[in-house]
């Protein structure tokens, strides 16, 4: 290569030759071993990382199953069947994906939750908080989707039920939701149709947006349990005082947490797979069969809030398009979240009384609404499902009136970290 | 962006194979015993045939104080079926199988005051997904998720106990 040198990298060899070609060192620094991450990450911290982590697993499993899937309504369920009984160890790469579905929505909600206490969604984690909210609406999708693909009698009516849902729609609804079967019932045409979205389009999308995230979260630096904005108190050398490397501070970290899901996981994966029919439902063990609905139709456990919000509210004027209205909304709200809290400050940490039973309340209506989507209707548990939808939008609606009266404390200048 | 959005977009409607498979089919009733019901496939959609007794007839006047609809304005249904019995010959009810709520299949709770649904259960089809009731003629009951009356196909008697569903005077096969 002679004394040239192109690129901005000094490295030599291989490594440097590359370089001179591909920024791998620079992007190596900006988002890896010179990506400052404020010191006082708590154990909080540890599910944006596992997310990724089951992403893969997720992307890895999926193909290998599509390798002896077949995505036709004469053959799915037995396929299915096939890879569980026949193919080596087709029945652990199944039980990892099914398994990893359920996983994915845990981290996620608890990835969530820690953005509402620390209020990480807040200025200037907009955009972030909105690329996340659109990677929680992809995956929605691509789970709903993936549930039709074994073909069993839940897949089936649970396939009916949520495209049903775009049939309440006045005027346009029916021709829409036939528009989205390709036929006049869930069929052969539809289940076909869910295997490209499932397997292609969505994780196309999917991947896209973690990369977006992951680089609007790069740009204006992680929040932290203080709530505090580390860029604003820089040393000498450039860098936030209180931000240590992610790597290899917060990969060893990443990886002890790691470590502790793989244990929690694979014991279900190994020794529970179907979690109680949590996971996978006992319906579910028997083909589709578009006569004969299951005499109680429930979603996965983590579609169950949304659904008992569904169930809550009755038809009227006609038409019963307000439940949808009502659970597409308890959605919709997240992504309003930065607009909604006008306190003055971010974390829970500094937070009055008011924001932390406001925080308490909203999750135990959206556990109570998940136990209530998850039962058969019956007339106490459509009163709690009421009570608790009400809940559950009285936390984001109130908020901009109730963010701003509560009382906070003063936030530190520093980061709270107590070295061990 | 239209012109090319158009054919990937149309790509998603029924197929010319789909539409050939909805034709209309025909039934067999004339076999079918007093008070009981024979469900067939049309569409995948399950449609139900019941041959009502004069006792199930009587149940349908019982069932109006509960019902929402029960002149069956709002609801899906040829002209010919909207009346009390839903249907062109009371004897012979034919309805979609298909809750007007979310598109689960209602079970036959035909005896009245079936402990399973309610004691004052005046007799009908209960939906197990979402709790909707409907009456002995698919009447929708008041204060249930379900919005209307359970939808009746087009249908024509070919002969005595012959029905065809999917075909009538005005939608010929």
């Amino acid at each position: 290569m002679g004394t040239e040198s192109y690129g901005t990298s000094q490295a030599k060899g291989l490594w440097g030759w590359i370089n001179a070609r591909l920024p791998l060192d620079k992007m190596l620094k900006e988002h890896v071993t010179e990506y400052y991450a404020p010191k006082n990450f708590n154990y909080w911290y540890l599910f944006g990382s596992l997310s990724l982590v089951v992403l893969v697993i997720q992307l890895v499993t999926g193909i290998f199953l599509t390798m002896n899937y077949k995505p036709a309504a004469a053959e799915a369920f037995a396929s299915v069947e096939y890879i569980m009984r026949d193919v080596e160890w087709g029945w652990l790469i199944r039980y990892l994906h099914s398994t990893g579905a359920s996983a994915f929505f845990i981290v996620v909600y608890l990835h969530m939750f820690r953005a509402l206490m620390y209020g990480s969604y807040r200025s200037p984690r907009e955009l972030l908080w909105i690329f996340g909210m659109l990677i929680y609406l992809c995956l929605m999708a691509e789970a709903f989707m993936g549930y039709l693909l074994p073909w069993g009698n839940m897949s089936y009516w649970g396939a009916q039920v949520i495209v049903s849902l775009f049939g309440t729609i006045p005027v346009i609804g029916d021709s829409l939701s036939e528009w989205i079967k390709g036929d006049y019932y869930i069929s052969d045409i539809t289940l076909n149709r869910f295997f490209a979205l499932h397997v292609i389009a969505i994780p196309l999308i999917l991947v896209f947006l973690v990369v977006a995230h992951i680089l609007a979260l790069h740009e204006v630096g992680s929040n932290n349990p203080d709530g505090i904005e580390i860029k604003k108190n820089k040393g000498p050398d450039g860098h936030p005082v209180d931000g240590i490397p992610f790597h290899p501070y917060m990969t060893v970290k990443d990886i002890f947490g790691l470590g502790m899901f793989l244990l929690v996981f694979c014991g279900i994966v190994f020794f529970a797979p179907t979690f109680g029919g949590m996971f996978l439902e006992a319906p579910n063990f028997d083909q589709a069969n578009p006569m004969q609905t299951p005499p109680h139709i429930a979603p996965v456990w983590y579609f169950t809030p949304f659904y008992a919000m569904l169930r809550a509210v009755p038809s009227f004027a006609g038409t019963q398009v307000w439940g949808v209205i009502v659970m597409f909304g308890a959605i919709a709200l997240l992504f309003f979240l930065p607009w909604l809290d006008r306190s003055p400050v971010k974390s829970i940490r500094y937070k009055g009384a008011i924001t932390k039973v406001a925080l308490a309340l909203f999750v135990v209506s959206f556990v109570v609404l998940a136990y209530c989507g998850m039962k058969p209707p019956s007339p106490v548990l459509l009163l709690a499902s009421r009570v608790f939808t009400a809940v559950y939008f009285a936390f984001f609606l109130l908020m901009p009136w109730y963010s701003k009266i509560d009382s906070t404390k003063p936030v530190p200048e520093r980061v709270t970290y107590h070295a061990h | 962006m239209v012109f090319v959005a158009t054919p990937f977009l149309a790509s998603w409607k029924p197929s010319a194979r789909a539409k050939a498979m909805g034709a209309p089919i025909e039934i067999d009733v004339s076999k079918l015993e007093p008070g009981s019901m024979l469900k067939v496939e049309w569409r995948g959609k399950p449609v139900w045939v019941v041959r009502r007794t004069p006792a199930m007839l009587k149940q349908l006047e019982a069932a109006v104080p509960f019902l929402a609809d029960p002149a069956s304005d709002g609801s899906v249904q040829p002209a010919y079926a909207k009346n009390e019995a839903r249907a062109i010959k009371p004897e012979y009810l034919v309805v979609l199988g298909v809750c007007t709520h979310l598109g689960c299949s209602p079970l036959p709770k035909f005896e009245a005051a079936d402990v399973t649904v309610s004691a004052d259960w005046p007799g009908g089809f209960y939906c197990p997904c979402h709790g909707s009731k409907f009456d002995l003629s698919g009447r929708v009951f008041k204060g249930v998720p379900a919005p209307s009356n359970l939808a009746v196909p087009p249908y024509s008697f070919v002969s005595d106990g012959r029905i065809l569903v999917g075909a009538d005077s005005t939608q010929p096969a």
